[in-house]
């Protein structure tokens, strides 16, 4: 078993190395959550960030099972290796797994497909908030463990690690609490009954790792990741400069020519709004040397952020994750 | 907020980022050497200080920036009609602030270099937003405190300093920027230095020493806006060099980690008990939480305060994996080798090695405390209010029994009989608590000396304190 606590005889003088604080401060967090909160989840999207989460969780209550369940918002545009991976990852690790449908609420008319600028295949980024806060109420979930990192975008920097949300499920960026050292606040007004709109807290154990940082850990933790990761053969087409996958979601238009090739994905998720890359990474290992060399930072990789400066402050604000 | 002119390197200047995006020079994030661990860090000072400008520089000369976010960065600085890149764009988040031109929150940055990992909080430097200068300082183990060389130590800068000490920062490092302006003057570094250190050896904000006595000060003369001093050395100022100074990096990549230097104290708050009361881990129970300070082993003899239950560690985890040693600020689950009732709340002490059944440093066991508090919320604190505390992983009821001095920050004199405490204000408090907690003085140890106040009605976090 791979580990990032590395036994030192003389610990008194050796500072604790990087990748273990961050853990430590994470684990810290995960159980502070279980602590205080009657009915939390994790939000699970099949990305490395809610897989080193997963990890994390059950690393803070071994040899118990993790006592919170997973949740999937599912928008439907899956890779489908994300899926499997994720179904085995539940199996193996004895997890609950709770999955609200996008699919299913845009059936209910819950919510809309979404109208876009970019192409004929809509993103369903935005669709996915009612379907989120639709299952909090449902569930009457009190916390929710997100994967965000404050290194992602300029909005999570100023995210606290607790992130109040109000009865709708909004955060208010100007009013924020105040986070003092590892003291959170876990208070807020829950819901009574089901359906009822509650406060909930978001909490955001991996805030302070970088994209580097979780990389790292997963190779020194030997843990599993969907093989989209790496690099693999794939029919992709080119559109806007993008190597994009093509899926029944997302044809092929007639004036694109398909191909098969090597490629990875930085980010999983909404399979329409995820561009790929051209190297052969097939480890942590190659993936951290690929980032190091790459122009692009991580949300670069996503078509959906590139819209607006203040795209990802907009969405946060209305209840996205 | 300043506009960089990188592009306008004169003669005999060292070679600096230049202004044009460069695709093969921001590549080259260089890959981690031997692990110091973590640095957490906070910048004081204003725009007009050019705080932001520093942190750009500092992320810009790093190579933590990517080619898209500094082209983004491009693009806004010139559909502000600004000449170059803006590096104070590169922090300034939210839209209301970016709208505004200031910081109003705290915002937390990674960077690394191949030596260390940082962690930086990025906080506002008016009064008015001392609350957040207290959020970010809390966690921080050094504070940069940025001085305009032409402005001199001014009252902002005392209160940073003040601030900084309060919360328990252990180094300052006095950036004493836009020596460009003064043409690189020796002596006005020199005069601002002096300045700071009559300053830091005289002001003792709250009776238990001064700020020099309680911090180690060390002054760079830098141009966030030219990059001297700052992650590269300087032509311009030789004479820093020639005395032994550093850039801000390398002193950052230099200073000691404080673990196990809270006066030999070891704490283990109990967080969570992990019972999985399964068939195969029928009798387990693992006191689960993180190492607040010092160093735990298997087989020390532990106590449970404020109960003083005795036991002796039989196992300790980080996961599955079995560790025989733990050191602050590793997260743990122990075993002991009794049966005792120890939950939430509880903190666990070693006991001194003679034997004698008494916690080695023993932490304070009290239900009254004196603390100093930042206030945060907008209705003022006044004597008998009711509030909620939570320190270390426990929550209770206190009441407010008496205000002491309060701490002007504008004058930094203590001021008696305040009636009350305001928004941002700053001062001595007695509370009163429902039970007993084990706690230690602050300044001694950081993790069982601090606790929140959370005002019932609002849920709000309203106060933050630091037990005397």
């Amino acid at each position: 078993m791979g580990s990032v606590h590395v036994q030192n005889p003389d610990t008194s003088i050796a500072p604790l190395p990087h990748l273990a604080a961050l853990e430590a401060e994470s684990l810290h967090i995960i159980r502070e959550v279980a602590a205080e909160f009657e009915r939390p989840a994790l939000l699970f999207s099949g990305g490395k960030d809610s897989i080193v989460m997963v990890h994390l969780a059950c690393k803070a209550f071994a040899p118990g099972r993790v006592p919170f369940p997973l949740l999937h918002v599912d928008t439907g545009h899956n890779f489908p290796e994300v899926i499997a991976y994720r179904d085995e990852m539940v199996r193996r690790l004895g997890l609950r797994l709770e999955v609200a449908s996008v699919e299913d609420a845009i059936r209910r008319g819950i919510v809309h497909e979404e109208q876009t600028a970019c192409g004929a295949t809509p993103s369903r980024n935005l669709a996915q908030i009612p379907t989120l806060l639709e299952a909090i109420r449902e569930h009457r979930f009190d916390a929710l463990f997100g994967g965000a990192r404050r290194d992602e975008e300029k909005a999570r920097a100023k995210e606290r690690i607790f992130s109040f949300r109000n009865a709708m499920g909004q955060w208010d960026p100007r009013n924020q609490r105040p986070e003092l050292w590892n003291i959170y606040n876990a208070r807020i007004r829950r819901s009574t009954i089901a359906g009822d709109e509650g406060e909930h807290i978001r909490v955001f154990p991996i805030s302070n790792w970088t994209e580097i940082d979780v990389w790292e850990y997963i190779e020194a933790e030997r843990i599993p990741v969907p093989g989209i990761y790496y690099s693999h053969e794939r029919e992709i087409v080119i559109r806007a400069g993008r190597i994009c996958p093509v899926s029944s979601f997302f044809p092929a238009r007639a004036s694109e020519k398909t191909e098969s090739r090597r490629v990875r994905f930085r980010t999983v998720g909404d399979m329409t709004c995820t561009a790929g890359v051209d190297t052969p990474a097939q480890s942590p290992r190659d993936i951290i040397a690929d980032i190091i060399a790459s122009p692009i930072s991580e949300r670069g990789a996503r078509l959906d952020d590139t819209f607006s400066e203040a795209a990802m402050e907009d969405r946060k604000k209305e209840g996205y994750f | 907020m300043s506009p960089t002119s990188l592009s306008s390197t004169g003669p005999g200047t060292h070679p600096r980022f230049p202004v044009a995006i460069d695709a093969t020079a921001m590549n080259a994030i260089e890959p981690r050497g031997s692990d110091l661990g973590i640095l957490r860090l906070i910048t004081c000072g204003s725009v007009d200080d050019g705080k932001s400008t520093l942190i750009g520089r500092l992320l810009l000369d790093t190579k933590q920036l990517r080619r898209d976010t500094l082209e983004a960065i491009d693009r806004t600085s010139k559909a502000r009609g600004l000449a170059s890149m803006d590096l104070a764009l590169i922090t300034d988040g939210l839209r209301a602030e970016r709208e505004q031109g200031i910081t109003i929150d705290v915002a937390y940055r990674s960077f690394s270099t191949p030596r260390r990992r940082f962690i930086l909080g990025d906080t506002p430097g008016h009064v008015q937003y001392t609350r957040n200068m207290a959020t970010a300082a809390s966690t921080a183990d050094a504070a940069i405190i940025l001085v305009d060389v032409r402005q001199g130590v001014v009252e902002q800068t005392r209160r940073h300093a003040c601030l900084a000490v309060l919360l328990g920062v252990r180094h300052l490092i006095v950036c004493v920027n836009k020596m460009d302006l003064v043409g690189f003057d020796r002596s006005a570094f020199a005069r601002t230095c002096d300045d700071f250190r009559a300053y830091a050896a005289a002001f003792d904000p709250d009776g238990f020493g001064s700020l020099s006595s309680r911090a180690e000060t060390t002054f760079i003369p830098i141009s966030a806006l030219l990059g001297d001093h700052v992650v590269v050395g300087s032509s311009h100022m030789p004479w820093h060099a020639e005395g032994g100074g550093r850039t801000l990096l390398a002193h950052l990549e230099s200073l000691p980690d404080h673990v196990g230097e809270e006066g030999g104290r070891t704490r283990l708050p109990v967080q969570y008990v992990i019972r999985p009361q399964t068939s195969e881990h029928h009798d387990y129970r693992g006191y689960a939480g993180q190492l607040a300070s010092g160093v735990l082993r298997v087989g020390d003899r532990v106590l449970a305060m404020p109960s003083g239950l005795r036991s002796r560690i039989t196992r300790m985890h980080v996961g599955q994996e079995s560790i025989d040693t733990a050191l602050a600020p590793q997260s743990i689950a122990i075993e002991l080798a009794d049966d005792l009732d120890i939950s939430r709340g509880d903190l666990l002490v070693p006991e001194d090695p003679s034997g004698s059944g008494v916690p080695a440093h023993p932490p304070r066991v009290t239900s009254t405390i004196d603390a100093t508090l930042v206030w945060m919320a907008s209705s003022p604190l006044t004597t008998g209010r009711r509030l909620l505390l939570k320190h270390t992983s426990r929550t209770l009821a206190g009441v407010v029994v008496k205000l002491g001095h309060r701490l002007d920050l504008q004058s930094l004199q203590r001021v008696a009989d305040p009636g009350s405490l305001g928004l941002n204000e700053i001062g001595q408090v007695s509370l009163r608590l429902g039970q007993e907690i084990a706690c230690d003085p602050y300044r001694v140890c950081r993790a069982t000396g601090a606790f929140i106040l959370i005002d019932e009605q609002t849920n709000n976090t309203v106060a933050a304190g630091m037990i005397l």
